[in-house]
């Protein structure tokens, strides 16, 4: 694999995601909200799975998360990252979840509910987005 | 509604496999051929008689390929169903409504595939996930940050069940050693003749933490097909019936394929559930009056999760039901008697569904001196589920 190029698929952008992957590129995380009943929704879809509404637009993350589970990969590697990697899945205090590599924190340090920082880093292909990072300041 | 328009009316009557190896030196056409051909032989059923095809969506053979192949002349029925594994009873449960209406009287089922020496499903994303469709946008969420095989993905979901109930790494292990005691003595299996002791599970490489290797299960290379009838027409041939008494599929809330983390609870499998109750629905049956089991077993933790929504034993409670020795031979609920994918081989959950007829039969290599005359078999989650109940006739 480590001769290879990335296993990782390009990113699949469609009329139902461009706008989270464009405000990735710019370094903010987008909530996609429901103007009609205000409900948040990630992953992006095209309509309110409570209201049924097409009608949406986006609010900017607090990106102060949380963590609620994370694996330690070590097998198979691929070329885009090191290893072991740690890959996070975090709660958003706006109510959503997000996956995302974990950074700069061992895996011994790792604990359900620790806060983490969400911030932004080049990944396979080029693309920005999310990286899960220690707090920079106290919060 | 009563979803019991066609239990008991449909039934297994053929089953047919190459052997499982990491190499099999043919074609996975030839392989989907020689299974089908098993199964018919065992049925006692000629090749002209076929006339329906269930399959998966991810099977590389098409139905018409190995029906030129074979020589099949006509066709009627032919339906695939998607998620891979976690639909892994749904072609049995198509089988069944298309004879039950009348639609087909023969409908063969098989899944064949080099899975070791051709392209690994532990390697990384297959090759459909490059291709740009809704289908598989839901990588963009969990692909780019390094979840990349099924393994990774489910790992979540295993460390959160951990954190919650107390279960650990040697907890999931018990499921890996109960199915190699199994495969040490049923000579189709990869691992025939090779138990594992819980000291070389927790010694096994982790994989993706808290997965070691020894969770995982095998990569193969191999065909398992199965012949559905009606029950009426199966009483006439050469194997005793193994009656479908109950067929189900299931999708829960917010599902995504292998990521439904949206869910707050992301250690519970509602689509399980959903299937579940359709399956108790349709047979009649209660979870403590099935006789044996065979659960899908591509991870360890997922058998216990399915043991828990399955209503074997209550959340949280696995570990303890499987430590009590309930899923031996001899326990209350027998499970993966043919070694199950960890010990067998992984035919993508259908050589489980085999095991299920061959407990209906008495014929499994570990078949409990207890009578047994329904089985549960399920297929993979954290994907849409599906799952069947097999039964004796009468």
């Amino acid at each position: 694999m480590s001769h290879q190029s990335t296993a990782v698929p390009p990113l699949i952008i469609t009329e139902d995601n461009r706008f989270w992957f464009a405000a990735a590129e710019q370094g903010w995380l987008a909530i996609q909200r429901c103007t009609r009943c205000h409900t948040l929704r990630h992953p992006p879809a095209p309509c309110c799975a409570r209201c049924q509404s097409f009608e949406w637009d986006t609010i900017e993350s607090s990106r102060r998360a949380n963590l609620c589970s994370y694996t330690v990969i070590h097998h198979p590697r691929d070329t885009a990252f090191d290893y072991p990697l740690v890959v996070g899945l975090v709660d958003l205090p706006e109510g959503i979840r997000l996956v995302a590599d974990i950074v700069g924190i061992e895996p011994d340090e790792l604990v359900a509910g620790m806060e983490l920082d969400v911030t932004f880093a080049e990944h396979a292909h080029g693309a920005v987005l999310p990286r899960l990072t220690r707090p920079e300041v106290w919060r | 509604m009563s979803g019991r328009g066609f239990s008991g009316v449909a039934a297994i009557a053929g089953i047919g496999a190459t052997e499982f190896s990491k190499d099999s030196g043919r074609s996975e056409w030839q392989l989907a051929c020689e299974c089908v051909l098993a199964a018919l032989e065992d049925a006692g059923i000629g090749v002209p008689e076929v006339d329906g095809f269930a399959l998966f969506t991810m099977e590389n053979n098409p139905e018409i390929a190995v029906a030129r192949a074979l020589g099949i002349p006509e066709l009627t029925f032919f339906s695939r169903i998607p998620h891979g594994g976690g639909g892994a009873c749904a072609p049995v449960q198509q089988a069944a409504m298309a004879v039950s209406t009348g639609i087909a009287e023969v409908v063969v089922v098989y899944r064949a595939f080099n899975e070791r020496s051709g392209h690994r499903f532990g390697a990384g994303p297959p090759k459909f996930a490059y291709s740009p469709s809704t289908d598989q946008e839901y990588r963009n969420w969990i692909n780019p940050y390094g979840l990349l095989t099924p393994a990774q993905q489910e790992a979540f979901l295993a460390r959160e069940y951990m954190r919650k109930y107390g279960a650990t790494s040697a907890d999931f292990g018990q499921v890996s050693v109960l199915s190699r005691k199994h495969a040490a003595n049923n000579p189709r299996a990869w691992y025939y003749q090779r138990p594992i002791t819980i000291a070389d599970h927790q010694s096994s490489r982790m994989i993706a933490d808290p997965l070691r290797l020894l969770d995982c299960c095998q990569e193969s290379d191999g065909g398992q097909a199965l012949v559905v009838v009606s029950t009426e027409r199966a009483r006439d041939l050469r194997r005793p019936p193994a009656v479908i008494r109950a067929a189900a599929q299931g999708v829960g809330p917010q599902q995504i394929s292998m990521s439904s983390y949206s869910r707050s609870e992301i250690e519970r499998l509602p689509e399980v559930g959903v299937v579940a109750k359709q399956l108790w629905r349709q047979s009649g049956l209660r979870p403590a009056e099935l006789d044996a089991a065979v659960l899908y077993d591509a991870f360890t933790p997922m058998v216990l999760l399915q043991l828990e929504e399955y209503g074997f034993c209550g959340v949280g409670e696995a570990k303890d039901f499987i430590a009590d020795g309930h899923l031996e031979v001899d326990g209350r609920l027998p499970m993966n008697t043919h070694g199950g994918q960890l010990g067998e081989g992984y035919i993508h959950g259908v050589n489980g569904i085999a095991e299920g007829v061959r407990l209906i039969r008495g014929g499994s290599t570990n078949q409990p001196a207890k009578r047994v005359d329904s089985v549960l078999v399920t297929g993979g989650s954290p994907v849409p589920h599906s799952a069947i109940v097999l039964g004796t006739d009468g």
